[in-house]
């Protein structure tokens, strides 16, 4: 198949090597004749385009009107329905009244308008002569200012023009505080009460069936001042498992209660609510990102973008038989910054 | 002033002829008519993308100073008491319930978001599909580097502007997305926890960021736009548009229409034609229904959850960067002296190394271009895509790049649609992310070539014409019709850059960076193919046609059929 004509690269008579290419040019024939269209030539096809252009404008003011219909006589009330159907007579009106117009002009111009094609020559953007102008120009403006001849000038303005710019920055210094320790602490101590989110609750270990998994916020959050910002760090999820399921490691034995362990539910990505639990394979699943974590291996990382185990929250439980905290977080909640390891 | 304008004293004989006249004997309207009345416009339907973003952003303009007649950026908790039963009574922000209002309180209210929210991601698509096509037609080559950098600027403010807008209604969903943001800036080395206090005005997510995304939102990056899209037309007006090659058509002349009225028709009626179709969507379909979603709160969140496409790709770059890989850690606890200090890669890279490849390419690439081939001159004649292969499967390699952490963004939902493993899609578009541009690249080359080849077989042996034809002595051919000459020319006339092999500088040394050019002009040019010349149709004329009539003999038998 490879025939002298099949333009393969591999062929060298029909390749063109360096300077054998462009030596030898088709003529331009130049823009191809006009060709008329039909209302150019038949005046019955030249009044149908006007008449559909005609009708095309009528399109638009049905549309408006359609508008103001759904603006004047569709009431608001409680119901979505009648919301609904206000937005779409509103829309379907607005569409008819602008494709209306559109179309009707492109239909105009496009049936009706002289569509010869012209040519137009394209001229240098930066002519010589200009160029010499402007420079001589500038020579000049430069040389009446005397900046080239007087350093001291130059050189003091160009500090002062320096200097001038950092109160512009400084004074946004007040935008927000330093970030100090707060990230490090949230409403977690000892003897808080593990309550339910958002009803404020206390629970009862005895409340927490094996498989159950409950979303907890600390006692007193909803009566915080900062409630959102306190929300956002001490969001917890709750979730008993068989005590021999869990694997805790040396030093945190007595961070759960008879399989119950609680860890922050804000995810060590991101920050987004590691909202979904996994009862059967005991996994937190963060519908963000989709980092996954194992419970029974401390919320350990076994999948997504997520580098960090979540923090557990130690829990225990007071003479009422509620759950409480045993302290706050034992290291940072949410996701990494710079200074979380200081 | 001498009185030039006063001394011949034109009277105009209509009201109209005096308003007119007024105006132009004082801003000289006249002189701007006579430049622009009949300047000459090129039409190709793939000019129109840079129209419909125009379009689209004065219907930004439009529906968004309506909004903002009724919408109250602040973050002051406040219970609900509007229209919309189901969260009547809750505590929420007043920006979530004035939102609320416009949508179910304000007649046309609901409307006029949809319609703003719809052309915010047709802005975006717009001037993301109007690149693509500078960048495969070769527009950006001189003189138009610097309107191809204002553009790329302007595709940054675009998803800027769609983000900050995204998070003003402080619905559940946005907030969210605030929180990630949050996450980000804060895995940034050294000063990004300072970043996110000075955002926030403090921790996460504090009253102040809702009225600050509403500043940048309404005022700062609105007027960069608008800067930016006054200065890409000015130099649109400067530099005259380009026009693909064809007949008549040169690297000295525009061929198109003048600006009145056929242009100006055209042009006028498709903003109508912009806003119609906006309006339709708008009227069928909804977007962002943020009273489903309730006020922001930091503790729930709902599955199957995304951005604006516009922040897919990065959001799906975050999904696809594994946190840990092969018992290897992305987040490093680095010894310092003064202590330990954390660095996330695992969130930092994924949220820089991919736009930051994607915008360095993309902002350096005219001049990349004009270093590998040494052509610095004016371009004015567009490339068609197939016939700048190298280029084209570079850009595809770009957008599969772009597309595959864009599916990435959906992969929870991909894995629900189609009942697979989302751990399994996650795997696989982490390999694709790295080979699917290679082999986009490989293969969109390769249809170029291949379609240049195909262009030559049409100028050479003419278009197929389904008719088959038997000959007297048995054969069956297809016979062929040459095409006419301006078709013929359209097909030839382009440039098919060849190898620059290195060239020794003055001294007779051949430097690193000119052997690296080589080997770059190389990689681009070594596969070409190249337009047909005039001795060529000869010979093939001559020798007679492959698969076309053989014979003067079998001619006449084709004809007498």
């Amino acid at each position: 198949m490879a025939d002298h004509s099949d333009g393969s690269p591999e062929n060298a008579v029909t390749v063109a090597k360096p300077g054998q290419g462009g030596v030898q040019k088709f003529q331009d024939p130049g823009l191809p004749p006009h060709r008329p269209r039909l209302a150019d030539v038949d005046p019955r096809a030249e009044k149908r385009a006007e008449r559909q252009v005609g009708v095309l404008f009528l399109v638009s003011i049905f549309g408006t009107l359609l508008f103001f219909f759904g603006y004047f006589f569709i009431p608001l009330d409680q119901t979505i329905a009648n919301l609904r159907l206000q937005n779409l007579l509103l829309g379907l009106g607005t569409a008819f009244a602008m494709l209306g117009i559109g179309v009707g002009i492109v239909h105009w111009a496009k049936t009706l308008m002289p569509d010869h094609e012209i040519a137009e020559d394209r001229h240098e953007i930066r002519p010589e002569a200009d160029r010499a102008d402007a420079e001589k120009i500038v020579g000049d403006i430069l040389e009446e200012s005397g900046i080239k001849r007087r350093p001291l000038i130059r050189n003091t303005l160009l500090g002062a023009g320096i200097l001038a710019i950092f109160p512009a920055i400084a004074i946004f210094r007040d935008l927000g505080p330093l970030p100090g320790d707060v990230l490090r602490q949230t409403m977690w101590d000892e003897g808080v009460r593990l309550t339910r989110d958002p009803s404020g609750t206390p629970i009862r270990a005895s409340d927490v069936t094996i498989g159950s998994a409950f979303h907890v916020i600390p006692e007193g959050l909803n009566e915080a001042e900062h409630k959102l910002e306190e929300k956002a760090k001490a969001v917890v999820l709750l979730m008993r498992l068989s005590p021999e399921s869990l694997n805790p490691s040396p030093g945190r034995e007595d961070w759960g209660y008879e399989g119950i362990v609680a860890y922050s539910k804000i995810c060590t990505h991101v920050g987004c609510p590691v909202a979904l639990y996994e009862q059967q394979t005991h996994h937190l699943l963060c519908p963000c990102h989709q980092s996954t974590f194992d419970v029974t291996q401390e919320a350990k990382v076994i999948f997504g973008p997520a580098a960090r185990p979540l923090p557990q929250l130690p829990i225990s439980v007071d003479d009422e038989g509620y759950l409480v905290a045993t302290s706050d977080f034992q290291e940072p909640v949410g996701p990494s910054y710079w200074e979380r390891g200081v | 002033m001498s009185s030039s304008a006063a001394g011949h004293q034109y009277q105009p004989k209509t009201n109209v002829g005096k308003i007119a006249n007024f105006v132009d004997t004082r801003v000289g309207g006249s002189a701007i008519v006579k430049e622009f009345g009949r300047k000459i416009f090129p039409d190709h339907w793939t000019f129109m993308f840079g129209e419909v973003a125009l379009y689209s952003f004065v219907i930004l303009l439009l529906s968004g100073t309506f909004l903002t007649f009724f919408f109250d950026p602040s973050m002051a908790e406040t219970h609900y008491e509007g229209s919309y039963v189901p969260l009547r009574g809750i505590e929420m922000s007043v920006a979530y319930a004035s939102s609320l209002d416009i949508s179910f309180d304000i007649r046309g209210g609901l409307f006029m978001r949809q319609v703003h929210h719809w052309s915010a991601l047709l802005f975006v698509a717009a001037v993301s599909v109007h690149m693509l096509r500078v960048f495969f037609t070769g527009a950006f080559r001189r003189p138009r580097e610097l309107n191809w950098v204002i553009g790329g600027v302007l595709l940054i403010l675009a998803m800027a502007a769609g983000f900050t807008g995204y998070s003003l209604p402080d619905d559940l969903l946005s907030g969210n997305g605030l929180r990630i943001i949050d996450g980000v800036i804060k895995s940034i080395p050294v000063v990004g926890t300072y970043i996110s206090f000075f955002l926030f005005g403090g921790e996460f997510p504090g009253t102040v960021i809702i009225p600050r995304l509403y500043v940048l939102h309404i005022l700062l990056i609105p007027a960069l736009i608008l800067l930016l899209i006054a200065m890409h037309l000015f130099l649109v007006v400067v530099h005259k548009h380009t026009q693909f090659p064809g007949p008549g058509r040169t690297n000295d002349n525009v061929v198109g229409y003048p600006v009145g009225p056929v242009y100006a028709a055209k042009a006028g009626g498709f903003f109508f034609i912009v806003f119609g179709i906006i309006a339709a969507i708008s009227a069928a379909f909804t977007i962002n229904p943020i009273w489903n979603y309730g006020p922001y709160d930091p503790s729930p969140v709902s599955a199957g959850t995304q951005p604006d496409w516009y922040i897919g790709w990065v959001d799906g770059a975050l999904r696809l960067m594994p946190g840990i890989l092969a018992g290897f850690p992305f987040e490093w606890e680095i010894p310092f002296p003064w202590g330990t200090n954390t660095l996330s890669l695992n969130v930092l890279f994924p949220a820089l190394v991919p736009a930051g490849i994607v915008f360095t390419l993309l902002f350096a690439w005219p001049w990349i271009e004009a270093w590998v081939t040494k052509d610095r001159r004016e371009k004015h004649l567009l490339d068609r895509p197939r016939n700048a292969p190298t280029r084209t499967g570079i850009g595809v390699a770009g957008v599969v790049f772009y597309c595959v952490m864009w599916a990435a963004a959906s992969s929870d939902l991909i894995a629900t649609h189609f009942m697979v493993s989302l751990n399994d899609v996650t795997y696989w578009l982490r390999v694709l992310v790295i080979i699917g541009p290679v082999i986009g690249f490989i293969v969109a080359r390769r249809i170029a070539l291949a379609l240049q080849r195909k262009d030559r077989e049409i100028v050479l042996h003419g278009r197929e014409t389904g008719r088959i034809v038997r000959l007297p002595h048995g054969e069956f051919i297809e016979v062929h019709e040459p095409v006419d000459e301006y078709k013929r020319y359209k097909l030839v006339s382009f440039d098919s850059p060849v190898t620059l092999s290195a060239e020794a500088d003055v001294n007779g040394h051949v430097s690193k960076g000119e052997k690296g050019r080589a080997w770059a002009s190389k990689f681009f040019f070594e596969d070409r193919v190249a337009p047909v010349t005039p001795a060529e149709l000869e010979e093939a004329h001559s020798h007679g046609h492959h698969g076309e009539v053989a014979s003067e003999h079998d001619k006449a038998a084709i004809s007498n059929k």
